[in-house]
């Protein structure tokens, strides 16, 4: 079965507590996996796996909802209808206002695609999110990145993007401190946090996950460590609870903040 | 009774340094600012629902915001041991 290199091998030592061994902690390598095939350099993952599946997803569910769209909705286009709706209305219009409906396909793709990504790692056989192996994010954010830039450039004129990060109306001694800190924002900060945010959400709930389950079979052993093991059952439900909460967040974070960035570059941010 | 001299000398000869991950201690100090920071937004958020009840829904969005803007630097500091840690 497909499994993280770790916790096959802790599994298979029978290690519990009382018994003298140390605690088997989740570390980095149980975020990588061993290949399901390789083509030379190129390994294909089970993270890879799992993307493929949520863009064909995504795919298929807006297709089954929009392929024959009809004026009093029917089945699957109500689901497709309120996905949308819900989008447009809660991230595109508060950014953007009504231009924001250009760049709805977008923003729409984005929030499902993350959405259900994240959501691989409370389903069970997948369970883990990809987005915890800090290259999809990234290219994400790539895509992002481009699209604000050639935005900021296309509707501003170069020099114009550049003068109105920023704002005029400041001392000229804030000045000196102002221009790095912006340019330095809108270049690198923006999207570096963007990146790492949606990374290191993912990547902490997953291993929150990690711990907690091993420890309910790690503590498994023995009387009173059959306590032991109920109480950090019950944190595993806790750990999920907060994990819907975190998926839905993240996914409708990175949404709003790539509307708030393209609507900083449609016209001026001050 | 306890032997002050003999808790004295154990304890001398047992403390030659700390061990431990240092990592562990990099996120405790990375925690406290947006500690401090989430209480911050979501205090406030409570008090402006509470003098103004009809502007809830724009006040939960911007909180909901500012929250993760806030929470991504603990989180940063989650991973950044296992960046530059062993």
């Amino acid at each position: 079965m497909i499994g993280s290199v770790s916790a096959v091998a802790a599994s298979s030592s029978g290690c519990h507590i009382f018994s003298g061994c140390g605690f088997p902690s989740p570390s980095l390598e149980s975020f990588d996996f061993k290949p399901i095939f390789s083509i030379g350099p190129f390994h294909f993952t089970k993270p890879i796996l799992i993307v493929i599946i949520c863009m064909v997803l995504v795919i298929a569910f807006f297709w089954a909802a929009f392929a024959k769209p009809k004026l009093v909705p029917r089945g699957m286009q109500n689901l497709g209808e309120l996905g949308l709706l819900a989008v447009r209305d809660q991230i595109a219009r508060p950014s953007l206002g009504k231009r924001g409906d250009t760049y709805l396909p977008f923003l729409c793709s984005l929030f499902f695609f993350i959405y259900f990504c994240n959501l691989m790692e409370i389903i069970p056989f997948f369970q883990f999110p990809p987005m915890s192996r800090s290259g999809f994010p990234w290219a994400l954010v790539l895509v992002v990145y481009l699209t604000y830039l050639y935005l900021g450039f296309k509707n501003q004129g170069a020099w114009g993007y550049i003068r109105n990060m920023i704002p005029s109306d400041v001392p000229a001694f804030v000045l000196v401190i102002l221009i790095p800190i912006e340019l330095l924002r809108y270049f690198i900060i923006q999207p570096f946090t963007l990146g790492v945010r949606l990374f290191a959400n993912m990547f902490a709930g997953h291993l929150l996950l990690l711990i907690f389950t091993l420890a309910t079979w790690y503590l498994a052993s023995a009387s009173i460590g059959l306590l032991f093991a109920a109480t950090s059952a019950i944190m595993v439900l806790a750990v999920f609870l907060l994990e819907l909460l975190v998926q839905l967040l993240q996914a409708f974070i990175f949404t709003t903040l790539a509307a708030t960035y393209i609507a900083d570059s449609l016209e001026a941010g001050h | 009774m306890v032997d002050l001299a003999t808790a004295a000398h154990v304890t001398a000869a047992a403390s030659t340094g700390v061990t431990g991950s240092l990592g562990a201690v990099a996120y405790g100090l990375a925690a406290i600012g947006p500690g401090v920071g989430i209480g911050l937004i979501f205090g406030h958020a409570i008090e402006a629902m509470a003098r103004q009840p009809e502007a809830s829904g724009r006040i939960t969005q911007y909180m909901w915001i500012g929250f993760s803007l806030a929470e991504a630097l603990a989180l940063i500091g989650l991973i950044v041991p296992f960046i530059f840690g062993k």
